[in-house]
């Protein structure tokens, strides 16, 4: 079992990263990666936004859905659950964890619409992960997405003093950079 | 509804507002599905009827949908229709089906459907509302079907599965991985930024152009944009911190105010 939760920690968070092989949560990725600081706080949100989505979706699959026949339903369910935790996630931290809120706050509706919880809501229900086995590869995925993320602000932080040719400034050299992480990343399918 | 209203808003989507190669839109799917041409048709053309449906049923509904629920009222209009086509591919197409996968369901969340919902559907007619969403799908399609054609020519020397490049042509297969994705929507954005550079020397408008933004979400202030609804209430959520700055913890200083006269 910890074997099993070890591989999927290992598989989901590197090897077949969410954001680099499977495209998932762009937007943020190339939006809110300019400085180190913004994407490490996008980070954290991320992986206390999917984690907890993982959770509680697959509550809701497991005791709701499953029992009652509803299962084609999932798509809508999900999402709407999701975007009621995230706007829920949002008031709880505002009334009773202020620290957590002033770090954490700008980033949460930025998330709502953020494709990596719906997918990974959906890709748990897809391979028959239990809950527990959601959450650890929620949890992975979401720490895939903070690697990449935080490692794509580094570069592009060094890269504001580069020369770059006209055409290429803004999003294209970003796209470039992101696909040679995605060689690297390559790299890690040798790991399993 | 006139001939001329409907031809104006099908040459808006695919060519004026190209979802993809102009307005730079859903990204996500663009990558994900594009490793060969029949792929990207087949996303392309699932998403259009999803855009298409939903947007007719939002033009319906937008008068009874409350202004300040109409977001979520919206995604499960969206959500709805996806999972019919989900349903009718998983039963008619299955190749397709196996091909997109997970992508089919997160049609949701692409960023153009919510999009055209609010920026169109919400605000006009029914048939217009349609033949927007039809416009903007086929654009869609027809950006998914270049893109996939290209990295598959690349990729595997062939289109729709047809071998087009000569016996001696050994394939790049990255460009069907996932980094060849990224690669050629660099290629297509840097493309972008040079027409848009050119035109705005010769001083014609190019704001509509998106992919000149230097991609940073949080001090962003284009229109237009996927980022437009997140930004906005992304900034009131700013505007609520900065008050809780001014005046930190209200209610501890009146407390402590009571507290004092019975020391």
């Amino acid at each position: 079992m910890i074997k099993e939760l070890f591989i999927i920690l290992i598989s989901s968070s590197l090897v077949s990263n969410v954001v680099l092989s499977q495209f998932l949560g762009l937007c943020p990725f190339l939006g809110v990666s300019k400085k180190t600081s913004t994407a490490a706080g996008m980070g954290t949100a991320v992986i206390f936004v999917i984690t907890l989505a993982s959770a509680v979706a697959g509550a809701i699959y497991k005791y709701i859905l499953t029992p009652f026949d509803l299962t084609y339903l999932q798509t809508i369910v999900f999402i709407l659950v999701i975007a009621a935790l995230v706007q829920f996630v949002e008031m709880f931290l505002k009334k009773f964890m202020k620290g957590l809120y002033q770090a954490l706050g700008v980033y949460l509706p930025l998330i709502t619409t953020n494709c990596a919880v719906l997918g990974v809501a959906l890709t748990n229900v897809q391979k028959n992960y239990g809950i527990l086995t959601g959450i650890v590869n929620g949890f992975a995925t979401a720490v895939g997405f903070t690697i990449s993320i935080v490692i794509l602000a580094g570069i592009r932080e060094k890269m504001e003093y580069n020369d770059i040719p006209e055409s290429f400034k803004g999003m294209p050299i970003v796209l470039i950079t992101a696909g040679l992480m995605a060689i690297a990343f390559c790299g890690f399918s040798g790991l399993l | 509804m006139k001939q001329s209203n409907i031809s104006e808003r099908l040459f808006n989507g695919i060519v004026k507002e190209n979802p993809t190669f102009v307005l730079m839109l859903g990204m996500c799917p663009t990558l994900a599905v594009t490793t060969s041409a029949i792929n990207g048709l087949g996303m392309g053309l699932t998403t259009m009827v999803v855009l298409a449906l939903s947007n007719m049923f939002i033009a319906l509904l937008r008068k009874i949908i409350p202004d300040k629920v109409r977001i979520p009222a919206f995604i499960v209009i969206i959500a709805s229709f996806v999972t019919v086509v989900e349903l009718l591919l998983k039963a008619f197409i299955p190749f397709l089906y196996g091909a997109l996968g997970l992508y089919i369901p997160l049609i949701v969340v692409n960023c153009i459907i919510l999009g055209r919902a609010e920026a169109y559907a919400s605000k006009n007619d029914v048939v217009s509302s349609l033949f927007d969403g039809v416009g903007m799908g086929l654009g869609f399609t027809l950006a998914l079907t270049i893109i996939g054609a290209i990295r598959e020519l690349l990729g595997a020397g062939e289109v729709f599965g047809l071998a087009v490049m000569p016996e001696s042509y050994v394939p790049c297969s990255i460009f069907v991985l996932a980094p060849g994705a990224f690669f050629v929507l660099a290629a297509l954005t840097a493309i972008q930024n040079k027409v848009k550079l050119a035109g705005e020397k010769k001083g014609r408008d190019m704001s509509k152009i998106q992919s000149g933004c230097n991609s940073d979400c949080m001090n962003c202030k284009e229109t237009g944009c996927s980022r437009k609804f997140v930004d906005v209430s992304a900034k009131e959520e700013l505007e609520v911190i900065e008050i809780t700055d001014g005046d930190e913890f209200p209610e501890q200083a009146v407390e402590e105010k009571e507290e004092a006269p019975n020391d």
